[in-house]
């Protein structure tokens, strides 16, 4: 599997630090069902998904990657920085 | 035998072998399956389950039966296929799955029983006694069905990894293969031209046919030596592509040529992950078998395999040949053997409409239903509509038409495609994004039609990748069509063999179907039909005709097994090529490293760190004597231990108080500048991340420490705090780990060591406990923390890392001078043990603020990371299990980590669990064992008893349940 | 008053040579992380072509020239390599002494790619990555940088505590590219 790196350009998978669904952290410090839904529940597509990467042994650059998990397509690679989980 | 005058082989270069203790000549080029035949040798190994006497049947690596063993001892390799061996001086092989010896073999008998083993035997007479499954069942299958052994030596690495990066990846070098390859070259992308046999040339080499007008194997030379030339071209001979992977990346095996492999440091295979931006498959296709009664017997083989040992290694298989078929491949064979001179005793065709131009014995619309002969083959039995006749013959070439190698097509999950014309599964188109498929592989089956695809492939490629297309023009070459009439199976009695390698017959498929099991995969899995390493290569199509025909479904709706890597077995030395010995894992050296191994302190991983155990002196022969004595030594005198393995990041920026306090759960932006301050880190969840001291250099300036197994974990939460949760805040931060060298001076005399040391002295007023700030040291900058891992007055003092060997040697000799000296991780963890401090034995995970009574530390005023997840009255209940500490009361004084806690006149089970215990020492300051623990409701249980149990060890005492901080607990030695 | 002596990292194992291929360390140089804060990039820039010579080096790229170096090293970070840095960059960026973190090895000889090719997942070819291009990456499961020096001339860093790694695998990786030399391959 590979990458397009915004910074570094395309690289292998071995590069990247996989995290998770790229869902947005709620606002504010109070436990709430929105913190419950942010911390545990996930969807589980067949077809689209947006996920967080690193790449942790590259740029340090953190990623919002848009695959497909039917066909591996990867979709867009962003800067989650610029892009916002 | 030898055929004079054909084969690619070299008469001049004879090469001696020996196969099963038995010595033989072969020629450069062979194979030791070339050799073997060219020697006359036909039984070659035993089947899998029946252990029935078998020989080679092809000529490449999908070969099923011609399994050997080569090498001795840590070098022995099992299970590699005579077909794929290149022979070379001194190579020694051995056949496999016989006992005693492969012409007289005990376990034949299983081929009496066979009525009793078909499909699902094992499942239906292995079910009792159930004592019997692993003790008794087990081993015997285990050593009655099987291929080669392993020495049960350590393998020697010798295998190396390597990546390559190209536009275009030709898969195959036939005539498809070097046409597309040739294209993309002259237009000048960058190409890798992959074939798996050691010559370029594919099934050129194999035919006695003509191309451009002159021999196939002169054009595949010109154009060989053309690509060979051009720059932008890596020709890759012994490379199997294996595996097809996302983006175009591509997994392959190398194999030295036996020569290279030898010399000194040579790897003996590399194993490749290739990327490339487009992909020409042009594999080829491999010829089907055709099951009949007995078509396992040695010296039945595929007819093209007949004709590659004919035309290119310039050996008959056999004096008098059989030639039978569906298609031309068989006329085709005939006409080869004919004109070398060798005898074909009768032509088979089983198509009723089929003609025959050739001189000889011409049998149309008939097929052998059955072979004789003890250890190969003596006579065929043909079916005509006459009746049945017997034919003597010791070699039958057979061909049931040919299966495109659709294998690196479906490796993402798609099936191939039924060509009713063809009777063939073809590539799915698009499957593989960046692959196309061209020659035989797409199911072009003549010459001049590969030679076509692969330059319009070729050309495709090119076009794609923006280049200007060459003008190659395609050269002349044979163009018969692929006549081809279905026959899978000759109906009749006696054994047909579908797989040859797990000896699956078309009983046991047919079987199958009976019992229900009659989804493709389930057959599979009953039968195990083309499981074996084959995978199937040879079988797996006539096993779904006859799946077909026995569940009265169409070949299309009963489908294909799924395809997976690799497309040939790969060792699992080739797969971790590197990962042996000191390649498994990186290895991480402190600056102290060597001065620790010369005063003889064993070295313990943590993480990819070495760290000291301990410090033996003279006399000391016991661990827990030199730990005593470092322990004493720092409480009463001064320690020196390297602490540099402590993650240390930089963060600087305007923002970075508001960032500390943000990913800290207590404050920071209050700390004074030259302090030092200790904070806790949650995860999301609430659950503690880290702890560490943090030191503020400066107004915008702080430097985090992490502790050494979180260090990785925490600098990736801090980078994505910073840019996926604030990413407008400005901050910066950088790990500064290995650029300082750190080292914890500990004790009473920890000032007086450091003031002889240090360019200007400090005191307490200067330097109060939790202070910071720069120093000098035999003028190298340095910095000093007043920080205290152990509770005594202690420092912690960093230098360049490559100043780190030169200050430990000063410090541990100026602390040996003063009664002290350098102390290991032994002796840090009794020191942390005894004042209740804690590490990742206690923050393990599972545990919050509240757990280790640190529920104080977060801050009320602030929101910080993983404040609302530990504000859950779960992660609050005072039932929860918290941090203690312990000591041993009964007849046993030993507390052991992972033993559970239990109440005292509790059942000692599950249910009653009440804690564990995360840590346990000696304590040479308070003279008995202690420990920390996680008991529920414990710190509201201090002074009462609890019973431990370690399951495990069978260790069981009484323990008093103490304060965490067992020594000290007003901190006065911290300050003093 | 005490002395302390320098250690250079891979003392006492350098220089490596198999066939035409060597691997050595590269003389020790000032070497200082620059992380701009928001907004700075353009004035760091300009203040280090003011005041070494050189301007802010692209992502995979380096700028200035021997003796005075910036190497991009990560995102929004380069490496200041050879001058003491001037002050005047403090206030566009943070700037930390990396000098003593990183070992940086020469890899020198006609097959150096080929070496790298076993040590690292990067795409080396001449006309993919020249002269003056850098990269972060993996090197042998380490996270490193390589940079080409020139045509057969290559830097690799890897943390300085994973010295002795990195020269274990170089030296493998030379030794069995140089055994294969001259192989029909």
């Amino acid at each position: 599997m590979r990458l397009g790196c915004p910074v570094c350009g395309e690289r292998d998978r071995r590069e990247f630090y996989y995290q998770g669904a790229a869902v947005a952290r709620p606002e504010g410090d109070a436990w709430g069902l929105d913190w419950d839904d942010y911390l545990h529940n996930r969807d589980n597509p067949a077809g689209v998904t947006r996920d967080l990467w690193q790449h942790e042994q590259g740029c340090g650059a953190w990623l919002i990657v848009t695959r497909d998990t039917v066909s591996h397509e990867v979709l867009d690679v962003a800067l989650a920085a610029e892009a916002g989980a | 035998m030898r055929v004079a005058g054909k084969g690619l082989i070299d008469r001049a270069c004879p090469v001696a072998f020996h196969f099963d203790g038995r010595a033989y000549e072969g020629f450069a080029g062979d194979t030791l399956a070339s050799a073997l035949l060219a020697n006359g040798v036909r039984m070659v190994a035993r089947s899998f389950k029946y252990h029935r006497p078998r020989g080679v049947m092809t000529a490449g690596s999908e070969e099923p039966n011609a399994l050997v063993t080569l090498g001795l001892g840590a070098a022995q390799e099992p299970n590699l296929r005579a077909t794929t061996v290149e022979l070379h001086e001194g190579l020694w092989a051995r056949s496999q799955n016989r006992w005693p010896t492969l012409g007289f073999d005990l376990l034949a008998a299983n081929d009496l029983l066979a009525p009793f083993l078909g499909a699902g035997f094992y499942y239906k007479t292995f079910m009792w006694p159930r004592a019997f499954w692993e003790r008794v069942y087990e081993p015997v299958i285990r050593r009655a069905a099987g291929l080669g052994a392993l020495s049960g030596e350590a393998a020697q690495d010798r295998y190396e990894r390597a990546f390559a990066h190209c536009d275009l990846l030709v898969i195959g070098g036939g005539p498809a293969g070097l046409m597309a390859a040739r294209a993309a070259a002259e237009a000048g992308a960058d190409v890798i031209l992959a074939e798996e046999d050691m010559r370029l040339g594919g099934r050129l080499l194999a035919e006695s046919e003509e191309v451009g007008g002159v021999p196939a194997v002169e054009w595949v030379a010109e154009i060989a030596s053309e690509l060979a030339a051009m720059p932008n071209v890596r020709i890759m001979t012994r490379m199997a592509v294996t595996g097809a992977y996302d983006q175009g990346t591509y997994g392959a095996l190398e194999r030295l040529a036996p020569d290279v492999a030898d010399r000194a440091h040579a790897p003996k295979g590399a194993f490749w992950r290739i990327v490339a931006r487009r992909t020409v498959l042009a594999a080829g296709a491999l010829e089907r078998p055709v099951a009949f009664a007995g078509n396992d017997r040695p010296g039945v083989m595929m007819a093209g395999a007949v004709r590659a040992y004919l035309n290119r290694w310039g050996v008959a298989p056999g004096q008098s040949t059989v030639v039978f078929g569906n298609n031309d491949s068989a006329h085709r064979t005939v006409a080869d053997l004919q004109k070398a001179g060798v005898h074909v005793a009768a032509l088979v065709d089983s198509r009723h409409y089929a003609r025959c131009d050739l001189d000889v014995a011409f049998y149309a619309g008939a097929q052998v239903c059955g072979t004789a002969g003890r250890r190969g083959l003596e006579a065929v039995t043909i079916a005509t509509t006459k009746g049945e006749e017997r034919i003597a013959a010791d070699c039958l070439a057979v061909s049931g038409g040919w299966n495109p190698s659709v294998h690196l097509a479906c490796h993402m999950g798609a099936r191939p495609v039924w060509d009713a014309d063809r009777l063939a599964f073809l590539p799915p188109e698009g499957a593989v994004p960046g692959q196309r498929a061209a020659g035989a592989a797409a199911g072009e089956f003549s010459t001049r039609a590969c030679l076509e695809s692969g330059l319009a492939e070729g050309l495709r490629v090119v076009a794609e990748l923006g280049l200007k297309a060459p003008e190659i023009s395609v050269p002349s070459a044979g163009d018969a069509a692929y006549d081809i009439f279905p026959l899978w199976q000759v109906p009749g009695k006696g054994r047909a063999w579908l797989d040859f390698q797990n000896d699956v017959t078309v009983k046991d498929v047919q079987l199958s179907a009976r019992e229900n099991f009659r989804s493709v995969e389930h057959m599979k899995r009953y039968t195990t039909q083309g499981m074996a390493p084959d995978q199937g290569k040879n079988s797996n199509v006539n096993a779904l005709a006859v799946l077909a025909d026995a569940t009265g479904r169409g070949i299309p709706e009963t489908g294909t097994t799924t395809f997976r890597p690799p497309y040939v077995p790969v060792p699992i030395a080739a797969m971790g090529a590197g990962a042996i010995g000191k390649g498994f894992a990186p290895e991480r050296l402190t600056t102290s490293h060597d001065e620790s191994v010369v005063r003889g302190a064993p070295m313990i991983e943590a993480g990819l760190w070495y760290r000291p155990s301990y410090f033996p002196r003279k006399g000391e022969s016991h661990w827990r004597q030199s730990c005593d004595r470092e322990v004493t030594m720092v409480r009463g005198c001064v320690g020196v231990c390297d602490v540099s393995t402590l993650g240390k990041i930089d963060i600087q920026g305007p923002d970075a108080a508001r960032f500390l306090d943000f990913v800290y759960t207590n404050m920071f932006s209050t700390l004074r500048e030259g302090r030092v301050r200790y904070g806790l880190m949650l995860r999301e969840d609430g659950h503690v991340m880290d702890d560490g001291t943090c030191a503020r250099l400066g107004e915008r300036h702080y430097l985090m420490t992490t502790t050494t197994a979180a260090a990785g974990q925490v600098m990736r939460h801090l980078e994505f705090v910073a840019q996926v949760l604030r990413p407008g805040w400005d901050v910066r931060m950088v790990s500064v780990t290995e650029q300082w060298a750190q080292f914890a001076v500990a004790g009473p005399q920890a000032r007086d060591l450091l003031n002889g040391l240090l360019d200007a002295p400090i005191d307490d007023a200067g330097f109060p406990f939790m202070a910071c700030g720069p120093v000098r040291v035999g003028g190298v900058a340095g910095r000093l923390f007043r920080i205290s891992f152990s509770g005594e007055h202690a420092y912690e003092i960093a230098v360049p890392a490559r100043y780190g060997a030169a200050l430990f040697r000063e410090l541990v000799a100026r602390a040996e001078a003063m009664g002290g000296g350098a102390y290991g991780m032994e002796a840090l963890n009794v020191l942390r043990i005894e004042k209740g401090f804690i590490t990742h034995a206690e923050i393990h995970g599972r545990v919050t603020a509240y757990d280790i009574g640190m529920q104080g530390m977060m801050s009320a005023k602030k929101d910080f990371v993983g404040k609302p997840a530990a504000s859950r009255v779960g992660l609050m209940d005072p039932e929860r299990e918290r941090l203690v500490g312990l000591k041993p009361v009964g007849a046993v004084k030993e507390l052991l980590p992972g033993a559970h806690l239990f109440d005292e006149s509790a059942e000692t089970v599950s249910a009653n669990d009440q804690g564990y215990i995360t840590s346990a020492c000696y304590s040479p300051t308070l003279g008995h064992v202690i420990g920390q623990a996680f008991l529920r409701r414990g710190p509201e249980r201090i002074g009462e008893r609890v019973r431990m149990v370690d399951h495990l060890r069978g260790t069981e005492t009484l323990c008093e349940v103490t304060g965490v901080v067992q020594y000290d607990a007003d901190g006065g030695r911290l300050r003093g | 008053m005490v002395e302390v002596q320098a250690e250079s990292p891979g003392k006492g194992r350098l220089p490596v040579t198999a066939g035409a291929l060597r691997l050595s360390a590269a003389a020790p140089e000032r070497m200082t992380s620059l992380a701009p804060y928001k907004g700075q990039a353009a004035a760091l820039s300009g203040a280090m072509q003011a005041a070494h010579g050189m301007g802010w080096p692209k992502p995979g790229r380096m700028t200035g020239r021997k003796g005075a170096r910036a190497m991009w090293f990560g995102r929004e970070m380069a490496l200041l390599i050879g001058p003491e840095p001037d002050p005047g960059l403090a206030a566009h960026a943070a700037i930390v002494d990396q000098s003593d973190a990183w070992a940086v090895l020469v890899l020198e000889g006609p097959e150096a790619a080929q070496v790298l090719a076993r040590l690292c997942p990067l795409d080396l070819r001449d006309q993919v990555f020249k002269r003056g291009h850098v990269a972060r990456t993996e090197v042998a499961h380490m996270a490193g940088a390589i940079a080409r020096m020139g045509a057969d001339n290559w830097r690799i860093m890897v943390f300085r505590s994973m010295t002795g790694t990195l020269i274990h695998e170089a030296e493998t990786a030379m030794r069995r590219v140089a055994a294969r030399r001259n192989s029909p391959v």
